[in-house]
């Protein structure tokens, strides 16, 4: 009787009928898909994208070429040569990032005393030549210059759990 | 006039180029079509949007011009020779597996006088092509000399005869109760209702012919002969650019074929559903007409792309097994069910 | 200008390629190639009895032998790994038995032909032309079923044996062979692999105490 029954079955193509439904069910749902230049997924405010260098509100740059960053960097993506300045205050000549190397683990900025290498949360960039993977100090601040109230509201909003 | 200068063979044989041309060029683009929907379809299925992006002119138009692009991108790519293959039959390949794919359409009856050559022996011709597609995936798979291709020209091979089987069976129960292989006959007998139509009496034959067209045509899930997670991709593994989008187009063609065959074998064609229905009476739902054999076709199209999304591969020595041991047999007791039942005139031909 | 007879032009174009492909199918050195020669032998053999209105017939040949003979042909012969030299080794020994057995074929064809009660220009006499209603594949069916029922039953049943005597031959069993029997598979269910039981979750205290 049993193996009528199951003969019966699976000659009715029950199972399969049962799959085809599932199928059909999701043919109507709503779609996960986000459709990405338009519509983008939301960010963390901790996320890790392209390097910047910030300043005071004053103007003055804050790095303050402690090396720092360049000795925490994992992947050796950072190089920095200082010298002094004419106010006697100790400042990078030369600050590369290459984005190629760099892991962005965010160490640098975690190991950054005076808040100056920052990772913004932009991860749309793109270069077109090999050479450009090479940012130099002049670029990374044009980046904090024009991110700086994006990068500040980042870091207020994760002050609490640092 | 300038007519009567050119002799009567060149100007038949011209007319009869021009029926070829309107019945193949809409077929491609239906080809074209098909496989966008089938992208659409799988992707809706599987909880995404599939292809949205490629318009005309800025317009995306959800992706409607994607398979020009598909095509225009496999033009435009090498045709590459692998070392060591055979050439000629190399390139002969995709062409013995189009030739059979176009060549079935000859007979298929778009209504009641819509038919390119109305064959006494239409069914059985129809029979003879889809069974001379397996020449193409055969020598593929023989000429590129690739372990892959051959093994699944080899599985493809045993599949398609196999199958051939329980199809030409099904087929039998509708020639019993038709008592025709004129294409066009069969629809006439199947004419009344939607239940004078042949899937009702032929049930299990209808669904097997349809099962088997699928298996014939190497789609999912009878699609061992591509297998891509066992055997790459196949006979076609080593084709590329045209010589591949041949072969492409032979597999949708064949698809579109089986799907007008399933309809005008077992649904009733181009006949109308609301036949006789007396409200509709002579409009145009209640007559039949071209439009009603698209739509039928259309049902198993899609079944063929909802098949895809819902069913794993089957193993090769399930395949076999349910060729010979389940269908065969099935089909073998329901044409005997099927003759008595035409002795016995409860399905009378004709509603 | 006169007119040509498209029938005639076709039927010369097949007879060609069929004489032509048959000639190869013989001569040819890769096998691969003879099989192929020998389907499209049977292809143009088909659309020659296709003139001849013998469309049943035509169609069947291309359904029986091209479709499926043929394809298991094709299978065998391209697994084969035939050496071409040893194939050729015998062919002078064994030229005269060819000789005699296709000379035999010849005379027996000329006897057919050329018979006493047959004149060589009635002999093929153009079908008068079926009409409109006229199913050739009805004709070979009332043919089969009434006047030669008993030699076509009989040779029903002689294909019939011939086919369990090979299934027998295959389904013998072998010792260490592993392939699966996928009828079990399919009948398997969850039942009888898994048995669900509850059981109590144990706690960090009954860890502890062992």
């Amino acid at each position: 009787m049993n193996t009528v029954v199951r003969y019966l079955k699976s000659l009715l193509l029950l199972e399969l009928f049962q799959g085809l439904g599932v199928t059909m069910r999701h043919f109507f749902k709503p779609k996960f898909t986000i459709r990405y230049p338009e519509e983008k997924t939301p960010k963390s405010n901790r996320f890790r994208g392209l390097h910047a260098l910030r300043r005071y509100p004053n103007g003055e740059e804050r790095c303050i070429a402690c090396k720092l960053c360049e000795a925490v960097c994992p992947a050796l993506a950072i190089t920095i040569d200082s010298t002094q300045r004419d106010d006697g205050s100790r400042r990078t000549t030369r600050y590369d990032i290459d984005l190629f190397k760099c892991i962005y683990c965010g160490y640098c900025e975690e190991s950054c005393p005076v808040d100056s290498i920052v990772l913004t949360d932009l991860l749309e960039f793109h270069m077109e030549e090999r050479v450009e993977r090479v940012v130099s100090k002049q670029q990374l601040l044009a980046i904090g210059d024009r991110y700086e109230s994006q990068i500040a509201a980042n870091r207020e909003r994760d002050a609490a759990y640092r | 006039m300038m007519l009567d200068m050119i002799p009567d063979v060149i100007l038949d044989l011209a007319w009869i180029v021009i029926k070829i041309v309107a019945i193949i060029l809409p077929m491609t683009v239906a080809v074209a079509y098909f496989t966008y929907a089938e992208r659409r379809v799988i992707g809706f299925m599987q909880v995404r949007m599939g292809p949205n992006r490629v318009g005309i002119l800025g317009f995306k138009l959800w992706g409607l011009a994607q398979p020009f692009a598909d095509v225009f991108k496999l033009l435009m790519k090498e045709i590459i020779l692998p070392d060591n293959s055979n050439k000629f039959l190399f390139l002969l390949a995709p062409m013995l597996a189009i030739a059979p794919a176009f060549a079935a359409w000859a007979v298929i009856p778009f209504n009641d006088f819509l038919v390119l050559a109305d064959i006494n022996a239409g069914l059985l011709y129809i029979l003879a092509m889809t069974s001379l597609g397996v020449y193409g995936v055969i020598i593929a798979g023989w000429a590129s000399n690739s372990k892959y291709a051959f093994l699944g020209a080899m599985r493809s091979a045993a599949q398609i005869v196999s199958y051939e089987i329980a199809m030409g069976f099904a087929l039998i129960g509708v020639l019993v109760l038709s008592g025709t292989l004129n294409l066009s006959g069969i629809v006439q007998a199947q004419s009344g209702g939607i239940f004078d139509w042949f899937w009702l009496p032929l049930l299990p034959l209808f669904v097997i012919y349809f099962v088997s067209g699928v298996a014939e045509t190497n789609r999912a899930p009878f699609d061992v002969a591509e297998g891509e997670s066992e055997i790459v991709a196949g006979f076609h593994v080593e084709y590329s650019g045209a010589a591949f989008a041949v072969f492409f187009l032979a597999e949708y063609a064949n698809m579109i074929l089986i799907s007008v065959l399933t309809a005008l074998l077992f649904l009733g064609g181009w006949l109308s559903p609301f036949q006789g229905v007396p409200v509709l009476g002579d409009t145009f739902l209640g007559s039949g007409s071209i439009f009603w054999l698209f739509a039928k076709s259309s049902i198993f199209m899609f079944l063929f792309l909802w098949l895809r999304a819902t069913f794993p591969r089957y193993r090769y020595d399930q395949i076999m097994r349910l060729g010979w041991k389940v269908f065969l047999p099935i089909t073998i007791v329901w044409v005997m069910v099927a003759a008595l039942m035409a002795v016995l005139g409860i399905v009378v031909k004709g509603g | 200008m006169n007119e040509l007879p498209l029938q005639e032009m076709v039927f010369y174009l097949f007879s060609f390629v069929m004489l032509a492909s048959a000639i190869m199918v013989v001569t040819v050195r890769n096998p691969v190639y003879a099989a192929l020669f020998l389907i499209l032998t049977f292809f143009t053999a088909a659309a020659v009895w296709m003139l001849l209105e013998a469309e049943f017939l035509a169609i069947v040949l291309v359904v029986v032998y091209v479709g499926a003979v043929m394809v298991l042909f094709l299978f065998v012969v391209m697994m084969l790994d035939i050496n071409i030299a040893p194939l050729k080794e015998g062919f002078i020994r064994y030229l005269p038995v060819g000789l005699l057995v296709a000379f035999v074929m010849a005379a027996e064809m000329v006897m057919v032909l050329w018979g006493k009660d047959r004149a060589v220009e009635g002999m093929f006499p153009t079908p008068a032309p079926a009409e409109p209603g006229y199913s050739n594949t009805e004709a070979v069916g009332e043919w089969l079923y009434t006047q030669y029922l008993l030699p076509f039953e009989m040779a029903g049943v002689i294909l019939l044996v011939a086919m369990v005597a090979a299934i027998m031959l295959t389904l013998r069993k072998r010792p260490g062979v592993k392939a699966q029997n996928p009828s079990n598979q399919v009948k398997v269910r969850r039942e009888e692999r898994i048995k669900l039981i509850s059981m109590p979750s144990e706690t960090s205290n009954d860890q502890r105490g062992g």
